[in-house]
């Protein structure tokens, strides 16, 4: 049997000349990210501004949007919002937080279920008051920032700083980007996107890191070697390896986006951008090729002069 | 690498089986798992979001804690005041959290500084003495005394008031007939309550929302009601609204508690023999039965109120006096009206009212469209990721998809082994293992073909591939675990099954990478002694 091979065996593309490109380009992309944050903003879930989440299904039939709206607009609950979820049945609402406390969340849900009645089977119902939201935002950001620097922290232990302060910089730049990714196309910021953003961080430093320790390793054998052939001997020696992960970790997640169901849509929907199209990218076009940047093998252009 | 002695075979297969085998009781129905002997019993739960139910997130009303503690305070302050004739009880007053009292001119401040110091107790028994107290007694010149409670006392009440009211919920959610509800205890003053299978939290939500105060008190009739409703309200009475079922009717009742709640023995839902309307009868205990007794002796004819919550439930006349200890409470009761306050009634008042501040309900339709979606990704995800290994890497991916088989079924093992939940998130996070858990395999065959493709020969090129391969798994997976660990922390619900079934996963996969992928290469190595590597 033939095998698959997907990337030739001994490429020699010069991805460290590609930097000239890449890190114009990011740092654009960056940009833009931050801008879309602010601009657009991210579309915050309940689990972050409180508020109330309902899931119905229409008994009778495709929902109507309209009547629905209609009906739930006249119970002075504030803005409210109806989009169709999946099936034309299923109906999202969403209720903004209303002002009263705890109290005044549940009043809101017990006034939504009465004016729907029973034309809808309540298939999900989630409702998260102005305390919980205030500290699952909290809790949120602190774990982002807390996994950042724990993952730093062990990546000086195993490589030398320069190595986890590029990583850092690749981590950043992955998650600016998925924000803004997010913000673009609105997708429910959210607990799950919070795991969606800390597994991305997870598997893009796992791809740095397999490349960084193959770097390390060339670093050991090859002493004479310039620090830009060195790293894309690293990066072209393990390219096979990054593109055949990604296809089975595209394969897996493709399969949760396309037959996962619409709970898990957004989480899937975020992975893929940042795991496939983001994290790949930074190990190879960022996380490396900074390193020359940060003074890994400083002084081996020299020695090559000298030689 | 390649090298396994007897002994490391047979620990390494059989750790792998153990793992594996825990995983069983999953595939047999609930029936048949329990006759089981108990440490085999152990499962995967399913999450909220698969099985449908409701978790409920509930909040100790600590402010009403507090206030409790000041006025118990105000009232010691009154006895030990009237006891010791230091001054009129009623100077005693309640300032925010402060009680203060003003001494009788003529009383010495000492004296009564001692006495009243005589109601701070040190805290937590005398085994554990922190030298902390109940009430900070401070004098504040002028014959002014301060009492406070200590900040320690509060904290030591509000531990108090949840685990009594942990209890209370869980008789009232157990009425409620469900299986398996959980209640727990989360943080200080927070209590969740998690009940698998129900498909309208309303009644529960109703059942938690109450405090269930019942109160028996006399109706005040030295003030017309209508003049009452304008402002004439005398001091020792207040006036209540009666329930929706007895249209919000307003009522001028005497704050005095004739018999209160925690008099009643019992409580059963029940028909009234004349009327035919649903009412709940019930007992008191001697004390009750013999204050009862006298009130309605002393009022006959002269309406008297029962108050659930300061609202008043039915005010009927007292015919003839009341002396067998029981009675029963009409107010235009539904069915399951009369039934649920039988249940609050029985299980008893909540020392302080609890308020919902998270609701998350997952209806069994949902539920159960989640775990078929699930299934299916995981199974199209499976397949093709076991197809794309086996044309990328021929006999060799057939090594990877066996480790990723038994990888899979290690984590499932482990999860129930830890009795863990199961959620949709989590069957993502099985899903992504099984895309990453692969990536061990690609990285070790990678270095293998390059090692190959360096001259070595084929055993050597094997070994070579494993030991420089797997520093880097090594190294790669910690810092997924970490961003897992992170997760595991901050995540509730669903998304800490994410993070467990992720975490679990890179374990796993860690250990079948080192063990049990270059177990099978070892052994294929020995048999077939290849002049080639298939790769």
């Amino acid at each position: 049997m033939r095998l698959l091979r997907i990337v030739p065996d001994d490429t020699k593309f010069d991805f460290m000349r590609f930097r000239r490109i890449s890190f114009p380009v990011s740092a654009l992309l960056s940009i833009i990210a931050v801008v879309l944050y602010f601009s657009h903003g991210l579309n915050f879930g309940i689990d972050f501004v409180g508020g109330t989440l309902m899931e119905v299904q229409s008994k009778s039939g495709p929902a109507d949007l309209a009547k629905m709206r209609e009906t739930v607009s006249g119970l002075g609950l504030g803005e409210v919002q109806l989009q169709q979820f999946g099936a034309p049945t299923d109906v999202l609402l969403r209720v903004a937080q209303q002002p009263g406390g705890e109290g005044a969340q549940q009043a809101a849900v017990a006034k939504v279920r009465q004016a729907l009645g029973d034309s809808v089977e309540y298939r999900r119902v989630e409702v998260v008051g102005p305390r919980v939201s205030t500290e699952l935002l909290a809790y949120g950001t602190i774990g982002l920032v807390v996994a950042i620097i724990g993952i730093q922290i062990y990546l000086w232990f195993r490589f030398e700083w320069q190595f986890a302060l590029g990583a850092m910089i690749a981590n950043v730049h992955d998650i600016v980007l998925t924000i803004g990714f997010m913000s673009l196309a609105q997708i429910d910021f959210d607990l799950t996107s919070i795991a969606a953003l800390l597994t991305i961080l997870g598997y893009s430093l796992n791809d740095t890191v397999v490349i960084y320790d193959r770097i390390r390793e060339n670093l050991r054998r090859y002493k004479r070697m310039s620090m830009p052939d060195l790293l894309n001997s690293s990066v072209n020696s393990t390219l096979s390896r990054s593109i055949i992960t990604h296809v089975t970790v595209t394969l897996a997640l493709l399969a949760l986006l396309l037959f996962g169901g619409h709970a898990i849509h957004s989480f899937t929907a975020t992975m893929m951008f940042g795991v496939v199209l983001v994290g790949t990218y930074t190990s190879i076009f960022i996380a490396a090729p900074i390193l020359i940047y940060l003074g890994v093998g400083l002084g081996r252009e020299a020695r090559k002069d000298e030689a | 690498m390649l090298h396994f002695s007897r002994l490391k075979v047979t620990a390494v297969l059989l750790t792998t089986f153990i793992f594996c085998a825990f995983a069983v009781p999953n595939f047999f129905p609930e029936k048949t798992v329990q006759s089981w002997p108990k440490w085999a019993q152990r499962h995967l739960v399913l999450g909220l979001d698969l099985q449908g139910g409701s978790h409920i997130l509930l909040e100790v009303d600590t402010n009403a804690v507090r206030k409790e503690k000041v006025e118990t305070l105000r009232d010691d302050v009154r006895r030990v005041v009237r006891e010791n004739r230091l001054g009129s009880p009623a100077a005693a007053t309640i300032r925010g959290t402060t009680v203060e009292f003003r001494i009788r001119e003529g009383v010495d401040a000492q004296v009564a500084l001692t006495k009243l110091r005589e109601l701070s107790q040190p805290l937590g028994g005398i085994l554990s003495a922190t030298g902390q107290r109940s009430v900070d007694v401070v004098d504040a010149g002028n014959g002014i005394i301060r009492l406070t409670p200590t900040e320690p006392s509060i904290i030591e009440r509000i531990r108090q008031s949840v685990e009594q009211s942990i209890q209370i919920v869980e008789r009232r959610v157990n009425e409620l007939g469900t299986v398996e509800p959980s209640i727990q205890r989360q943080g200080l003053d927070r209590i969740l309550v998690q009940v698998p299978g129900l498909q309208d939290p309303s009644r529960l939500k109703e059942l938690l929302g109450k405090t269930a105060k019942l109160a028996f008190r006399l109706v005040d009739q030295t003030v017309p009601i209508d003049q009452a409703l304008t402002g004439n309200v005398p001091a020792e009475s207040e006036l209540l609204k009666s329930t929706k079922a007895e249209n919000n009717q307003p009522y001028l009742i005497e704050k005095r508690v004739v018999v209160s709640g925690e008099d009643l023995t019992d409580a059963q839902p029940g028909f009234d023999q004349r009327t035919t309307e649903p009412i709940v009868s019930f007992r008191f205990n001697n004390n009750g039965a013999r204050r009862f007794a006298q009130i309605t002796q002393e009022n006959v004819g002269k309406p008297f109120a029962i108050v659930l919550d300061n609202e008043v439930i039915s005010a009927p006349v007292i015919r003839e006096p009341i002396l067998g200890g029981s009675g029963q409470i009409s107010g235009n009761f539904t069915v399951q009206a009369a039934n649920d306050l039988a249940i609050l009634l029985r299980a008893g008042a909540l020392p302080a009212p609890l308020t919902i501040i998270e609701e998350r309900t997952v209806g069994p339709g949902l539920g159960q469209d989640s775990i078929e979606k699930g299934k299916l990704a995981s199974y199209v995800g499976s397949a093709m990721v076991i197809i794309f290994m086996f044309l990328t890497y021929g006999l060799f991916g057939l090594f990877a998809n066996i480790a990723v088989a038994i990888n899979v079924a290690m984590i499932f093992g482990v999860l129930s082994l830890l009795n863990a939940t199961l959620t949709l998130p989590g069957i993502a996070g099985i899903v992504l293992t099984v895309g990453i858990a692969v990536d061990s395999n690609v990285l070790i065959y990678e270095r293998i073909r390059e090692e190959v493709r360096a001259g070595r020969s084929p055993i050597m090129a094997i070994d070579a591939g494993f030991t420089r391969a797997l520093a880097t798994i090594l190294d790669s997976n910690i810092t997924t675990f970490i961003a897992a660990a992170v997760l595991f922390y901050i995540g509730t619900g669903p998304v800490r099954g994410f993070a467990v079934t992720l975490g679990i996963g890179i374990i796993t996969t860690v250990f079948t990478a080192f063990t049990l992928t270059s177990l099978i290469v070892a052994m294929w190595v020995r048999w077939w002694r290849p002049k080639t590597v298939p790769i």
